[in-house]
């Protein structure tokens, strides 16, 4: 009986076998699996629409500056002084000592060499130092984008590494390394990068135009634990499924067993949680500069050029110049939605069992 | 059960005292000549004196950088936290437990109330987006909650105010109180409306930027708990779609559910830096944001290591409550 | 590495169902599914249904169920999964009637039609009629029942046990208190004392010993025989007409197998109600059902009684089930018969006899015409273009003109 049941079981698996071939063969066209999930992607409108905001930041943060300093041969740094006499109405109602009630009324007028509003030459306008606020915007996603690709890649490497060896090697190496993520995790994010920064800030013995790579390495050490989560969870479950045994029983290396089947069976969910972590990462990054502890004046950065609206400072800009800082806000909008759009499409791509 | 419980308690030390260690190098990090910036102020104003600043850098190991001078600083360090004295704040000229018991109440206040917002909103539209799924609403509903996750605090914020505050009049623009009214002694009543009414707006920021977050975890979750098998019996029972939906389905719903909400109520005290700093309401978050930019280390430390702890207890509490909403656990 | 990249393919082929289609394609059948789906579920959503419009006849009145070309398709943005094309049969009082056939094949959905249980809004009934007869005699158009009404027979007349013990009982509510629902729910004047005394006399019945802590515990402390136990009980609970039982011991030990087949029979008998036994294990039909129906790729291809399909199958898959059947087989041969090929891809599925790819009998004719159903007796149907009109084989026809 024993015997028998081997017997079909092995009929079995080479009739099914001999008929998927010739069979797929002659009616289908057998489709790569990075196809399928390109199709499934391409299938969702959504994750189209995030595809286009991104391009358009991308196009518009990197191509734009080129095409404005070869056509008009100026960057984010050029002031414009563009003379305009600004009316001044103050009003005010009191009650004078009589018992009337008296109006007050002033008009003053000043001329204005900044906070230009938009224009055909500045379509935009310029800011309170006299830069042109559309060029600054483009120079903006520079930083914003560079940044948040920069400290993702390494944020992945870091963490597939240390990942890596704790779920592969386990025992106490997965102890140690699980645990420093455990103290990472629980570090205060906002608050500590706001230390790190403002001390860097205040150090005069660097430079102001290194404090952006401080910057990155501080976003960087916050970030990695995620990833680092991921590689080992999935890991350790990969290293129970049957094909790695099957990987096991024929003795490949360690090395060629984790780059071949593992990387490749993690790699999906990495690039949706990259995809996920540059939003976050751009949120960080505006977040510091609006406080004034990102990339240093002046350089343009969208948080610093929110910050203009800061009404601490005075409710000028916030309440009469909204070409100053809301389509700041709004590019750091498209660009985090637009990144959320295609990690969220990129998921349903990938696992198609939550749709259906 | 209870040996599990004590098992996390002792990881949870663990972790606080590593997270201790970590803050306390990132502290060291700074070079000397930072605190002599940052003092510089206090020293003029007398709020410190020459001996305050050469005690500040010993404990805080920035004056013997050996390794044993940090160990040493460290070991005092920790000793007087865990007396409960996490020193003086600079910036404040109090001490450092003294101003957070003054300023967590108010951060507390509206961040508990933005939390509850965002579960009697979020929930029951993460539910129906979850029961139709892939219809009109449920696209809306999580394009709304990714825009939610998307806008930057301030730039929400400064929306609000140039909207609601300026050009509307509607509410006032910053602060905690109206300070061209001048209320009698006994007016609490209307001392407390004046400041519910300037909550208003930051409440409505929290609200806003959580919601969506509460609206697509509940939809996540619902949707796997809709597809299992013991909804279809359920169903097949002849129970109606709402006692399916609200009975079967939400109560298992709400376990995931209420692990993440209880863990976060510890967090509610740490304050939102951001939106108290916009709207200059003094809460502890306001009163963080500006210690730290001023380099009040005392402060720095005892807030982070507050916050930290926050961390852990709701983890901790995310814990228990795990145990307590599913019998599954509880017997293992 | 070979050995990976096999199981990769197999996995898009199995999975996914690769018919190439272009991202047009794809929106096109999207669209027009959204449309057919709209359109389907308006229909079911409808409020105030007059009962003239789901009261029906039976076509004979000593069944409880009878299916009359039912057509239950899902509508998926690959294309149209033709899950159950046009099947007939009859359940009878009393009596246990078994369906058989591979995975997929469309045994469930066609018992979820019986109980408007079809996964939608991708899964509709389009076509067809489900007949069912109530304890008075009166007879529902179930296709057409608007969903309240439907909730008063689901669980109470017509009860389902699933496949899956393990997951099928809600993981957060006590045994008691899912047990005390459905009596709760469709007994009329029921007390909570009075469901609970239902429930254990139900649990005993289905002879669990320890009832007072069965009654008390979630189900994650009972092992998946109990469970099945559990499962079964409840659907006794309102004395069903009717029970489906959906692979009810597929996910148990063997030694739990027959002890909740040996129940299922029992308790039958003592509600006197009629069991649809799905299932894929012939050694189960044998030994249980009064009738078998035999499906395949969504249709039926053979019925009639247990003595008529084991003694004399006439369907060459029918044929083939039966020899590939442990214990059957000849002792002279050595190896077990195993049917060879897959079931067809269900979308786009072709004009013709389903089975003609794997057929060893397979003629010219199988590969243009799909075969109408031949009577063999009252009780014994086939759709094989082997027989003649009358059910006379055609085969042993040319040999006789040789």
């Amino acid at each position: 009986m024993a015997l028998n049941t081997e017997n079909e079981k092995k009929l079995n698996y080479t009739d099914h076998q001999d008929y998927t071939e010739t069979e797929a063969e002659q009616h289908f066209r057998v489709i790569s699996p990075s196809r399928m999930v390109a199709k499934r992607f391409f299938k969702s409108k959504l994750s189209i629409i995030g595809l286009i905001m991104i391009i358009f930041v991308f196009v518009f943060s990197f191509v734009g500056p080129i095409i404005i300093d070869a056509t008009w041969g100026y960057k984010e740094t050029q002031v414009f002084k563009i003379e305009r006499i600004s009316d001044m109405v103050t009003t005010a109602q009191f009650a004078g000592p009589d018992g009337k009630v008296y109006d007050y009324y002033d008009k003053s007028q000043t001329q204005v060499l900044f906070k230009a509003p938009p224009s055909f030459d500045h379509w935009l306008g310029t800011d309170t130092s006299g830069f042109d606020i559309f060029t600054r915007l483009m120079y903006g996603g520079r930083i914003s984008l560079t940044i948040s690709f920069i400290v993702i890649i390494i944020e992945m490497f870091l963490g597939i590494v240390l990942g890596g060896l704790a779920g592969y090697y386990g025992k106490w190496v997965d102890q140690v390394v699980m645990r420093i993520v455990d103290i990472f995790a629980c570090l205060p994010g906002m608050p500590i990068l706001l230390v790190l920064s403002a001390a860097i800030s205040s150090i005069e013995s660097i430079p102001a135009e290194h404090r952006i790579y401080y910057l990155m390495a501080f976003l960087t050490l916050m970030g990695w634990t995620g990833v680092a989560r991921i590689v080992r969870g999935q890991i350790l479950m990969l290293r129970e499924q049957e094909y790695m045994m099957a990987a096991e029983t024929t003795g490949i290396k360690a090395i060629n067993k984790i780059m071949r089947h593992l990387v490749p069976n993690t790699m999906p969910q990495l690039i949706v949680n990259a995809t996920l972590g540059l939003g976050g990462v751009i949120l960080y990054e505006s977040t510091l500069s609006y406080l004034g502890l990102g990339v240093p004046f002046p350089r343009a950065a969208w948080g610093s050029m929110i910050a203009l609206a800061d009404p601490s400072r005075g409710q000028e800009i916030l309440a009469n110049y909204p070409n100053m800082w809301v389509p700041a806000g709004i590019l750091i909008v498209v660009t985090v939605l637009g990144f959320s759009f295609i990690g969220d499409g990129l998921r349903d791509a990938f696992d198609p069992r939550m749709k259906r | 059960m209870w040996k599990y419980l004590l098992k996390r308690i002792a990881l949870a030390i663990l972790i606080l005292v590593g997270v201790s260690v970590l803050i306390y190098m990132l502290t060291m990090l700074m070079p000397a000549d930072y605190i002599d910036n940052q003092t510089s102020a206090a020293l003029q104003s007398g709020a410190m004196t020459k001996e305050d600043v050469q005690r500040l850098k010993e404990l805080y190991g920035l004056a013997d950088k050996s390794f044993t001078g940090i160990i040493k600083s460290y070991t005092s360090w920790l000793k007087s936290t865990v007396t409960g004295d996490l020193g003086h704040s600079f910036v404040y000229g109090k001490p450092v437990t003294d101003v957070l018991s003054e300023y967590i109440w108010i951060s507390f206040m509206i961040a508990f109330i933005s939390y509850i917002l965002q579960i009697i909103i979020g929930i029951p539209m993460g539910i129906k987006a979850s029961v139709n799924q892939y219809s009109a609403y449920d696209y809306s509903v999580s394009v709304f909650a990714m825009m939610g996750a998307s806008l930057p605090s301030f730039f929400l914020s400064a929306l609000l105010m140039n909207v609601l505050a300026i050009k509307l009049g509607l509410f006032p623009l910053q602060g905690l109180t109206t300070a061209t009214k001048i209320f009698a002694q006994n007016a609490h009543f209307q001392i407390f409306l004046d400041k519910a009414w300037h909550l208003v707006l930051p409440i409505s920021v929290l609200t806003l930027l959580g919601v969506g977050g509460t609206m697509k975890y509940t939809r996540t979750n619902m949707l796997e708990v809709l597809n299992s098998d013991y909804i279809r019996t359920a169903r097949a029972k002849g129970l109606s779609e709402k006692v399916v939906t609200y009975k079967h389905a939400f109560r298992n719903t709400m376990i995931p559910l209420v692990t993440s909400l209880s863990g976060m109520l510890p967090s509610l005290f740490g304050g939102a830096m951001i939106t108290e700093t916009v709207f200059a309401i003094p809460g502890i978050g306001y009163m963080a944001l500006r210690a730290t930019t001023q380099g009040d280390i005392p402060f720095i430390m005892g807030y982070n290591m507050f916050l930290a702890i926050l961390t852990v207890l709701g983890m901790l509490i995310s814990d228990i409550m795990y145990m307590v909403v599913d019998p599954r656990v509880k017997l293992s | 590495m070979g050995l990976l990249k096999k199981l990769k393919r197999g996995k898009i082929e199995g999975v996914d169902n690769t018919t190439y289609l272009t991202l047009k394609d794809e929106r096109r059948i999207s669209k027009e599914n959204n449309k057919i789906i709209k359109m389907y579920e308006k229909e079911k959503n409808r409020k105030h249904v007059p009962e003239e419009e789901y009261l029906t006849q039976m076509r004979d009145p000593s069944n409880v169920v009878e299916f009359d070309n039912l057509h239950t398709y899902f509508y998926t943005d690959v294309g149209t999964v033709k899950s159950v094309n046009g099947v007939s049969f009859d359940i009878p009082q009393g009596k246990i009637v078994g369906v058989v056939g591979e995975s997929g094949c469309g045994k469930s959905v066609t018992s979820l039609s019986l109980m408007q249980l079809v996964q939608g809004p991708t899964g509709q009934i389009v076509d067809g009629s489900i007949r069912y007869q109530d304890k008075e005699g009166k007879c529902y158009e179930i296709t057409k029942m608007p969903k309240d009404k439907m909730l008063k027979i689901r669980g109470k007349d017509i009860a389902m046990i699933f496949q899956e013990p393990m997951t099928s009982l809600n993981p957060v509510f006590k045994i008691g208190d899912q047990m005390d629902e459905v009596v709760l729910l469709h007994t009329e004047g029921a007390t909570p004392e009075s469901a609970k005394a239902r429930s254990i006399e139900m649990l005993n019945l289905v002879g669990i010993a320890a009832v007072e802590k069965i009654y008390n515990s979630y189900p994650h402390e009972l092992s998946g025989g109990m469970r099945q136990r559990v499962m079964i009980a409840m659907a006794l609970s309102c004395n069903p007409r009717l029970i489906i039982a959906d692979e009810p011991t597929t996910a148990l030990d063997v030694t739990i197998q027959a002890q909740i087949l040996e129940l299922l029979r029992e308790v039958k008998e003592k509600i006197n109600g009629s069991i649809m036994l799905i299932t894929h294990d012939l050694g189960v039909i044998a030994e249980m059902v009064d009738f078998v129906v035999v499906m395949y790729a969504g249709r039926i291809i053979e019925k009639g009684t247990v003595q008529e399909i084991f003694h004399n199958p006439k369907h060459p898959y029918t044929i083939g089930l039966m020899k590939s059947r442990p214990g059957s087989h000849n002792i002279t041969e050595d190896r077990l018969y195993s049917i060879k090929g897959q079931v067809p891809n269900p979308i786009n599925m072709p004009n013709h006899c389903y089975f003609y790819n794997r057929c060893d009998k397979a003629m010219d004719i199988c590969s243009r015409e799909y075969p109408a159903m031949i009577r063999f007796s009252p009780t014994h149907f086939a759709a094989c273009h082997l027989y003649n009109e009358d059910g006379s084989d055609k085969s042993e026809e040319e040999k006789e003109r040789r």
